[in-house]
């Protein structure tokens, strides 16, 4: 287990001008479990597979606990790696599967044997050695793969890439449960790249955010609900995502289509690309005060009840309890704790 | 209960009519032939299995199937590995791709009798570049009179027109293969080998089996070139089913012997083919049995 250190990682694919993973130093503490979350495309991929070596960076260093790695091949870096779509090796059974890193490596047979034992308790396959790998379905076909990265103890850190996205969906919490106790249990340093929220939110303690090959927060879930540090991660998270209103200030109050909107603090923020954030939790609808909207589309998802409003040009959701009665003129209050002011997308800190 | 529209077979019946003109037509002439005899003029005369006996018991047709199986044997021992080893070799991605199977084209784009020719003209020893420039090393080569080197030149011949087949269809599977399994088998620290016995092997599994059977067929029908280059010589050594076969029909004009001959050698191929057919699936059926037992559970 090791300690993960990235120091100015930037990555370019050939032939493209824009970089893939701008330049970013990231640390990565020793035996925590991190996840990775960002849409498609983002450069989840990209960075993950610059630590465990499958790609050679375009600049900057891979340290694990202080010791340069960038130059090392995969096989050297000792790192397990876990992959979006099943990975068997066919003609092998799943013992054989198994135990193929160890005997890679030169492990002792009974050494191995014990090992591949432990591992198949623990993906609750007893029993089931013995089968050939090729016949079994793709659920349990992903559990070797997780197995072959789990069954070496002296790893420096096991990535996953998406590995649940081929899971059926109620195996995926049991899964991922598993997972989280495995870490609880090993204390290996883990890092898990989804571009599903709640994935991240449930696995992680801390969840690293990425937006255009760029890490826009790093946090736990709460801060990532709370206080979003970048517009992306506040619509990104939470369904439906935060409202981003345009807006303008003066002095402690926001001013939205001609409405004012009292803050919680002062901003001293002046110029154009003023954003206001809040999450449709923190808004309540009322008869007669606050803003006026008309209300474009009401959804009822079963939990709560989805009111999708508009001020002028601009949309605004707003979650309210199940039963609620939608008055005939709709107007919005916002609970003035919950704003959140961002100038060019990026959140204006207005704490001491 | 499902109706039955039995107008359905007016609309197999060209393709019937097809197979009939094409195939079954001309095999059971030959089936026909197989088991009479005739002194010309028209005139058949039944004798049952007679020839079928004769044939099975000649010496002559032991030696021809003897010699075919070894050519078979000995070509298939070459051009598999080769065509593997050499598809492993060739770049995935750039411009060397299409040099390459452009290459590797080539030769499969030569007809049957102008490889014979060519290589009837390289191997001779007054005007034949290889033939011409052996005894000019020194090396006593003469693939008229040595039964060692027209053994040599047919084989080579055949690995020089044929292995690209193997390779074109070995590294169709190959490059079908996922990145992510050298991704994972590098994870796992796999060698070289290992890579190669664990996760490329078994995807071209399926090619490979196409590889084989069609080169083994093609093997073992080959005609036009020995016929070319040797001439079934020096002496019998290279004559072949197919060129026995021919003397027969064709040179002595024994209709029947020739006929019984002609099936004898069709199912010998047929069984051939089911026997790698079936080892080579044996796995795979398996493993298909056993995914779908565990379905029905």
């Amino acid at each position: 287990m090791a300690g993960i250190e990235l120091a100015g990682i930037a990555h370019r694919y050939h032939g493209n001008d824009a970089y893939s993973v701008n330049p970013l130093n990231q640390h990565w503490q020793d035996g925590g479990a991190y996840a990775l979350l960002g849409p498609s495309g983002c450069g989840k991929t990209t960075l993950l597979n610059i630590i465990s070596g499958l790609l050679s960076p375009t600049g900057g260093k891979v340290l694990f606990d202080g010791q340069d790695m960038t130059g090392l091949r995969t096989e050297q870096r000792n790192i397990a790696q876990v992959f979006q779509f099943p990975v068997v090796y066919d003609t092998l059974s799943v013992a054989e599967n198994l135990a193929f890193p160890l005997r890679n490596r030169g492990l002792e047979k009974l050494e191995v044997s014990t090992r591949v034992k432990e591992v198949l308790t623990l993906l609750g396959m007893t029993g089931r050695g013995q089968q050939q790998a090729s016949s079994l379905n793709a659920d349990d076909k992903q559990k070797i793969s997780l197995g072959r990265g789990l069954v070496r103890t002296d790893v420096n850190a096991i990535l996953f890439d998406e590995p649940l996205t081929v899971i059926d969906p109620h195996l995926k919490w049991q899964l991922r449960t598993e997972l989280k106790k495995i870490h609880r249990q090993f204390g290996h340093t883990m890092i898990y790249v989804t571009h599903d929220q709640i994935e991240a939110l449930t696995f992680a303690d801390q969840v690293v955010v990425m937006y255009e090959g760029s890490v826009v927060q790093i946090g736990t879930p709460q801060q990532l609900f709370d206080k979003p540090q970048h517009t992306f991660v506040g619509s990104f998270i939470g369904s439906p995502g935060m409202n981003i209103i345009r807006c303008g200030v003066d002095g402690s109050d926001a001013i939205i289509e001609g409405n004012r909107i009292p803050l919680h603090q002062s901003v001293t923020a002046t110029g154009d690309g003023l954003e206001l954030g809040i999450r449709p939790e923190h808004i309540q609808l009322s008869g007669s005060e606050g803003v006026s909207v008309e209300v474009t589309v009401v959804e009822d998802v079963g939990k709560h009840i989805v009111v999708r409003t508009r001020l002028a040009e601009q949309e605004i959701d707003v979650i309210v309890r199940e039963g609620t009665a939608i008055p005939e003129r709709v107007f919005l209050k916002f609970d003035a704790a919950k704003l959140n002011l961002y100038q060019d997308s990026f959140l204006l800190d207005s704490d001491p | 209960m499902k109706v039955h529209n039995n107008r359905a077979w007016l609309l197999v019946l060209p393709v019937l009519v097809l197979v009939a003109v094409s195939a079954i037509i001309p095999l059971m002439t030959v089936v026909n032939y197989s088991v009479q005899d005739s002194f010309g003029n028209n005139e058949f005369f039944w004798v049952g299995t007679e020839w079928f006996q004769e044939i099975l018991a000649s010496e002559r047709f032991h030696n021809a199937l003897q010699r075919t199986l070894l050519f078979s044997a000995l070509i298939l021992a070459i051009e598999i590995p080769l065509g593997i080893s050499i598809a492993l070799a060739m770049p995935r991605k750039g411009f060397g791709v299409s040099i390459c199977l452009v290459l590797m084209a080539l030769p499969l784009l030569i007809p049957w009798n102008v490889v014979g020719t060519i290589w009837q003209v390289f191997g001779r020893v007054d005007i034949g570049l290889l033939g011409y420039g052996l005894a000019n090393l020194g090396v006593d080569y003469n693939y008229t009179q040595d039964t060692m080197d027209a053994w040599i030149t047919l084989i080579v011949m055949d690995v020089w027109h044929w292995t690209s087949l193997v390779v074109l269809l070995c590294y169709s599977g190959l490059v079908a293969i996922p990145e992510v399994y050298y991704q994972a088998a590098r994870i796992d620290g796999a060698s070289r080998w290992a890579i190669f016995r664990y996760i490329q092997l078994p995807k071209m599994k399926r090619v490979l089996l196409i590889a084989v059977l069609l080169r083994f067929m093609d093997s073992f029908m080959i005609y036009t070139e020995p016929f070319v280059v040797t001439g079934g010589g020096p002496g019998n050594a290279t004559t072949f089913l197919s060129i026995d076969l021919v003397q027969m029909a064709v040179g002595q004009f024994d209709l029947g012997p020739a006929a019984a001959m002609s099936l004898i050698y069709f199912l010998i191929i047929l069984l051939l083919c089911w026997i790698f057919y079936t080892v080579m699936t044996s796995t795979t059926e398996q493993d298909a049995t056993a995914a779908g037992e565990r379905r029905h559970e």
